[in-house]
């Protein structure tokens, strides 16, 4: 059988310029011009010196992805598994068509859907209705198809009652609900989702879950899956492609992708996570995630007797209420912890101020045990609940015991114990038969 | 159906793929439209005031303090109008479509589609308008009880080139205003300027009398003279003489930049994802 995605030599390349990489994404005129006088002075004066006039000097071509191949059979469900900047979300804008690819070739047999984000061209002003023709329309249904699933839309998301009201009037659950709802019931033979798995509550993501498996199983359709969470994944995916800095070995079984992802030692020995390109149209960004011991040094291996700290460096954009917040996930895939500042005024109705922060969180000692972590920091607002920024599994924590009598949760047992995530320092009384305190 | 993306492939199918997409364009138009007058007072009563408001001031400034002349019997509330028609259309659809892609953002670096479809949604909202003003135009036919000739029946014709005319240079602005956000500054100076430039608030005639006709050819490079021309002769009839020469050379530049602005967006439709 033909297969219904099928990659070759796939590369993607952004010039990218060193100046306005950092402050904005587009040019002024004014400033082009400005650069221009000074490229044409620059340029003459290396001429007169006999030098090589060089062209640009100032630009750099930045390969998202190279020599990326594989092909994907019909039915079946393709997790994407990267790092922050692996080059997932370019290989889903190209395979959906929203950018060109600057190199190979791409053939796709079907229409393809993507859930690149849920939401996507909802306008507040216009009712539970209306959003989901518009929204059907830009996710490439046809009216008619629209018009026959309609009532199952309103019920998958349940906002009956709402349908008429405009969605700037709704909470966020219910507009999530409503535009994964849409999004849902599309048919197309290929389609693409991003992330969609974390927002919402527990019972909806189940039903979404399920709605996936049987858009797979049942109707033989394609998915393409791109999650941070390794549990779904694994729940979800037959198979999965590993993208490392824009270069992947093809595609593979989940587990062994999975397996890549979470022993890849590309990650391993830094204690400083600098985001990569923080974006410029979010209200708030990470900048620098670091790691440190208990004397501010910086270390990626810590003494489960010893506390260690985590620094997270953001930028309050425009004074959005933020939350920062961690994550302490396991080799395994499990989630070991989550944790937020809760020091924080939470009043999402006050301004705050705009600038620089720094958080800084102290992992106790005796507390967790000796295992390797990938930690995952978000900027999020409990209320409205909104995610502003996160970074994936941005470094990778080593905890070790040393054996000896300063593990006090150990105590005197001399063997590791491998199946436990936390061995805590707990308080313990023990009364004798007596009634004696031991 | 068979897809194949490799560099420069978008080129092939375009046409097609526009086509294909033609009930995105209906919904998009349709959006505009209903957002556009929420959460106002008086709604779409603001598309019949200010062409109205202007034709006013145009009359009184023009018709009676300048005493410029109307030719014929045409009343000059009457002349204005017409000329307001396509010009109004105009101006609105280069202001909407140029903010339409950067206003769609979203859309576009998360959801495939021609991009040609936004910025001609747009000029689609301002057609609308149109036709709430052309409303107005009857209603003052008939208070002024002027009668067409059979030229009215023309009037699509004229409109098809008028909308021409707008969605030339609205593509290419739309596009530039993309990569170089200067370009919003620079309409609203356009359509300031256009209106006394243009044909608006006087007669044709009266350049073509006063310069001379080489002269008025080289006034007609500015499509939007050709336009308003043909708008009035086909509204106003006999009374109002065309000239023909010049027409062509306006027709010529709306087909002229119809092409560059088509061409430029296309070429700069494939890297809107990425810079936008």
């Amino acid at each position: 059988m033909q297969p219904v995605i099928k990659v070759e030599n796939l590369g993607k390349s952004y010039l990218i310029s060193h100046r306005s990489a950092r402050t904005e994404r587009y040019v002024a005129l004014r400033d082009v011009i400005a650069q221009g006088v000074k490229d044409v002075v620059r340029k003459t004066q290396d001429a007169f010196r006999g030098r090589q006039v060089l062209q640009g000097d100032e630009v750099e071509e930045f390969w998202a992805l190279r020599n990326v191949g594989f092909e994907v059979a019909q039915g079946e469900v393709v997790g994407i598994i990267g790092r922050n900047g692996a080059g997932k979300s370019t290989l889903l804008k190209v395979l959906s068509r929203i950018t060109e690819p600057s190199e190979g070739r791409v053939t796709i047999r079907g229409r393809v859907a993507s859930l690149l984000e849920v939401g996507t061209g909802f306008h507040p002003e216009l009712t539970g209705r209306e959003n989901i023709f518009l929204n059907g329309a830009i996710l490439g249904m046809k009216r008619r198809e629209i018009r026959a699933k309609f009532d199952e839309i309103v019920q998958f998301a349940e906002i009956e009652k709402f349908i008429d009201t405009p969605v700037k009037r709704y909470s966020s659950g219910m507009y999530v609900r409503l535009a994964f709802a849409v999004a849902a019931h599309l048919e197309p033979e290929i389609l693409v989702v991003d992330e969609v798995l974390a927002v919402g509550d527990a019972t909806f993501q189940r039903k979404c879950i399920g709605k996936m498996q049987e858009v797979s199983g049942q109707m033989g359709r394609t998915v393409l899956f791109v999650s941070h969470q390794m549990t779904s994944l694994q729940a979800l995916c037959d198979k999965a492609i590993f993208l490392n800095a824009g270069k992947t070995s093809g595609i593979e079984s989940v587990q062994s992708a999975v397996a890549k992802y979470l022993h890849g030692n590309d990650a391993t020995e830094i204690s400083e996570y600098l985001i990569p390109n923080p974006s410029t149209d979010s209200d708030a960004v990470l900048e620098r995630i670091s790691l440190a011991d208990e004397y501010g040094r910086p270390n990626v291996r810590f003494q489960i007797s010893k506390p260690w700290y985590i620094e997270i460096f953001w930028k309050n954009i425009t004074g959005v209420p933020v939350n920062p917040n961690i994550q302490l996930k396991t080799n395994t895939g499990i989630v070991a912890l989550v944790a937020i500042d809760t020091t924080l005024d939470w009043d999402g109705s006050k301004k705050k101020a705009v600038g620089r922060y720094k958080s800084k969180v102290c992992m106790p000692a005796h507390f967790l045990n000796a295992n390797d972590y990938w930690l995952s920091v978000s900027l999020d607002c409990a209320s409205p609940a909104r995610a502003y920024d996160t970074a994936f599994d941005a470094l990778r924590i080593t905890l070790w015991d040393p054996m000896d009598e300063s593990s006090i949760a150990r105590g005197h047992f001399t063997k590791p114990r491998e199946d436990a995530v936390t061995w805590p320092a707990l308080e313990w009384k023990c009364t004798g038969p007596n009634g004696t305190i031991v | 159906m068979e897809i194949i993306l490799e560099p420069g492939r978008s080129e092939k199918n375009y046409w097609r793929d526009i086509w294909n997409y033609r009930e995105l364009f209906q919904v998009l138009a349709w959006r505009d439209l209903s957002v556009r007058y929420k959460q106002t007072v008086i709604g779409v009563f603001w598309a019949v005031l200010r062409p109205f408001l202007t034709m006013v001031v145009f009359t009184v400034v023009f018709g009676k303090l300048a005493g410029m002349p109307s030719p014929g019997n045409i009343p000059y509330a009457l002349l204005v109008f017409a000329g307001m028609l396509p010009w109004t259309f105009f101006a609105t659809a280069l202001g909407e479509a140029s903010g339409s892609l950067i206003g769609n953002a979203n859309l576009i670096s998360k959801v495939y589609f021609p991009r040609l479809i936004i910025p001609a949604a747009t000029v689609m909202v301002s057609f609308v308008d149109f036709l709430i003003s052309f409303a107005i135009m009857v209603g003052m036919m008939v208070w002024y009880l002027y009668l067409p000739s059979w030229q009215i029946f023309l009037l699509p014709v004229f409109m098809l080139i008028a909308f021409l005319a707008s969605l030339g240079p609205g593509l290419w602005i739309t596009a530039l205003n993309v990569k170089y956000r200067d370009f919003r500054y620079i309409i609203p100076f356009i359509v300031q300027f256009g209106l006394y430039v243009c044909p608006v608030g006087f007669s044709s005639q009266v350049v073509r009398e006063k310069f001379g006709e080489t002269a008025f050819m080289i006034y007609s490079l500015n499509p939007m003279v050709g336009v308003i021309d043909g708008f009035r002769w086909c509204i106003l009839g006999g009374d109002f003489k065309i000239f023909w020469p010049g027409f062509f050379v306006s027709i010529c530049i709306v087909v002229f930049f119809l092409w560059l602005g088509i061409h430029k967006f296309r070429k700069m439709e494939r890297i809107f994802a990425d810079i936008i």
